[in-house]
């Protein structure tokens, strides 16, 4: 009897982490294919995590005030566009650092969205709609489980479409080929720092609509302690799929079930370990970190004009 | 010369404000003179200034020691929670011991547990060449996640009803006031720490090892220096000065250990020591104005209505054109 109760509790565990992988990878993974982007051009945007929060705040601004969840998401994404041309543009300055611009950048796009958001804390904005995949079940949990935000299909296609088109486009190639040896790119006649500013505005561009999936559909509203550091996360997970979208969106799964597991077990009962339980994608990121990062070698499939990797 | 960015930077950084406030309504010149008036312009808002910039010194060093070993390290905020947290442990375990040996031991326990947390993120580096700009923050969350965890479980004082804390330290071991002035003996500690890093670090045998070991690790290598040992030493003595501002916090402010100590000092640290370009003195005059701009900023929300994240805008926007006038600094851009 007990054994079977067990089981259960397994079970719905499982399920619960399933659907939580499924709700919460969805701002990981746009923030990392933004950031994909923007190091295949051999720089790299610390800052992701403040274009994630403030997008989270324009895009919850925007779909208040429009009642247009769908004008948000355009809002967080043009927002996090202009955060990127920022970006892009004091790294094009000779002799400054992009990893300390990110750093700013971060701390920047914070303030200021805590500064305009004052006023979003208590309205209520329309949300984004769902998909029911599990209508088939009779099983609540299922039924939850199942339950996935239009966003999260829309990024695995662009992952694959990013995969292809680095590889088959025209622009694709330029992009590799400005990120791994930008003499060479500027001998072929390829403009080397207007494209860097271009990767960095679209890692812009996808880095905010990651934050509108965080205000406008789970957790659905705007406060100042919505992010603690995706958007890091996220760039981190960059690396540990080795610069490949596809492998970005499953790192970014296995980086929600992470997120899911202090709320799945909460549900559960177990109250005692709850932030240490919170804590485990943050432990999950620099396990992985040190497995796939090791001193001395080079990183396969490495940009080779990437600051963050040859030091 | 080399001061030129900065005043630039500062010129910039007040335009931009002006126009940022004026575009939300507010009266821009009343905000500039207000952040004047709330940092600098009385003996309280200079209290206030000098008591902020005791612990935003410490935790700038904790930048400022790695990167000059080459490393980037922006996780002062956990070595200064972890470090705290330590602190307030020792007068719990040692009631009735002499109060120096008592604050003495707070200190070292700050010094040492939050130099072990960021000396963690030079061992990650050395070790298995994971990055520490991204190792040290997450690290800071996590040095979050488990402050959160004993301050609200086994090291939670029952009578803390509200706000989840640990034991008071007890009168008798809290730090006080310097004669004559509202501001904590802290400060004074913050200083002579700056200058002894300073000291340690232009003067040394050892403070020369590790700016070779930054400036060139294969260099240092060949001439037979542990490169390894003293990228780990200098992530250790930055975050031994992050967990002593956290001790300090502890001992002169809260007069326990509770979630208040997490007031973002860490991460105004990262800005005080890239304006001080690194430099453990500079670092000082730094504190001085970031600490200034913090101070100013219940003035600003009592005055104009401001939302107190106007302060953070203020930072980061400074923080933004610092780096973007290195530019003009011909003397070569800083590694990190």
């Amino acid at each position: 009897m007990s054994d079977a109760s067990g089981g259960i509790a397994v079970g719905s565990l499982l399920l619960a982490l399933l659907g939580g992988a499924m709700r919460v990878s969805t701002p990981f993974l746009f923030v990392s294919l933004g950031e994909c982007i923007t190091e295949k051009s051999g720089r790299i945007n610390l800052g992701l995590e403040g274009t994630l929060v403030f997008g989270a705040m324009s895009g919850y601004g925007v779909a208040y005030l429009t009642g247009s969840p769908w004008l948000g998401i355009l809002a967080a994404g043009g927002s996090g566009l202009l955060l990127g041309v920022m970006h892009g543009l004091l790294c094009s300055l000779p002799r400054v650092n992009d990893i300390a611009v990110g750093i700013a950048m971060m701390l920047f796009g914070t303030g200021l969205a805590f500064f305009l958001g004052k006023p979003l804390i208590q309205p209520v904005a329309p949300t984004l709609p769902s998909l029911v995949l599990g209508g088939w079940s009779s099983n609540t949990q299922i039924q939850e489980a199942l339950r996935i935000n239009v966003l999260l299909p829309i990024g695995i296609v662009l992952a694959f479409a990013l995969r292809w088109a680095f590889v088959h486009t025209r622009w694709g190639l330029a992009l590799r080929l400005v990120g791994d040896n930008a003499a060479a790119a500027r001998a072929l006649g390829y403009p080397v720092i207007p494209v860097r500013i271009a990767a960095t505005a679209v890692g812009g561009f996808l880095a905010g609509i990651g934050g509108a999936f965080l205000s406008l559909y789970y957790p659905g509203s705007w406060n100042e302690g919505l992010s603690s550091g995706q958007g890091l996360m996220a760039v981190a997970l960059v690396i540990f799929a080795r610069w490949d979208p596809v492998r970005c969106a499953l790192a970014a799964l296995l980086f929600g079930a992470a997120g899911a597991l202090g709320p799945a077990l909460q549900s559960q009962g177990m109250t005692s370990g709850y932030y240490l339980f919170n804590a485990a994608p943050y432990v999950l990121t620099l396990i992985l970190m040190s497995m796939s990062w090791s001193s001395g070698r080079s990183l396969a499939g490495a940009p080779g004009e990437l600051s963050l990797v040859n030091r | 010369m080399s001061l030129l960015p900065l005043v630039a930077a500062l010129f910039v950084t007040a335009v931009l404000f002006a126009l940022f406030v004026a575009s939300q309504g507010y009266p821009a010149f009343d905000a500039l003179a207000l952040v004047g008036k709330g940092a600098f312009g009385s003996t309280f808002a200079w209290q206030n200034t000098l008591s902020r910039a005791a612990p935003i010194m410490l935790t700038a060093l904790c930048v400022a020691l790695p990167a000059r070993a080459g490393l980037l390290i922006i996780g002062g905020e956990g070595a200064l929670a972890l470090g705290g947290l330590a602190a307030a442990m020792v007068p719990v375990a040692l009631a009735g011991w002499p109060v120096l040996l008592v604050q003495g031991l707070m200190a070292l326990a700050g010094f040492v547990v939050g130099g072990g947390w960021i000396a963690l993120s030079g061992w990650l580096r050395y070790k298995r060449g994971v990055n520490e700009t991204i190792s040290s923050l997450l690290l800071a969350y996590i040095g979050a996640a488990v402050f959160n965890f004993l301050v609200e479980g086994i090291l939670r004082d029952p009578a803390s009803l509200n706000k989840p804390s640990t034991a008071p330290i007890g009168d008798r071991y809290v730090i006080g006031a310097i004669p004559g002035m509202d501001v904590h003996w802290g400060l004074v500690w913050g200083v002579l720490v700056c200058i002894g890093a300073w000291w340690l670090m232009r003067h040394t045998v050892f403070g020369f090892a590790v700016g070779v070991a930054g400036g060139n690790p294969r260099a240092a290598q060949m001439v037979g220096l542990p490169v390894g040992r003293l990228m780990l030493m200098a992530c250790f003595l930055g975050g031994g000065a992050a967990g002593l501002a956290g001790m300090l916090e502890v001992a002169a402010v809260h007069g326990d250990a509770n979630a208040d100590l997490m007031a973002g000092y860490g991460y105004a640290g990262i800005l005080v020591s890239f304006a001080a370009r690194h430099h453990p003195l500079g670092v000082m005059a730094g504190a001085l104005l970031v600490g200034g701009i913090g101070a100013s900023g219940s003035l600003l929300q009592r005055h104009l209505d401001l939302p107190d994240a106007a302060t953070l805008v203020l930072q980061g926007m400074l923080f933004v054109s610092l780096l973007a006038f290195e530019t003009l600094n011909r003397k070569g851009a800083q590694r990190v």
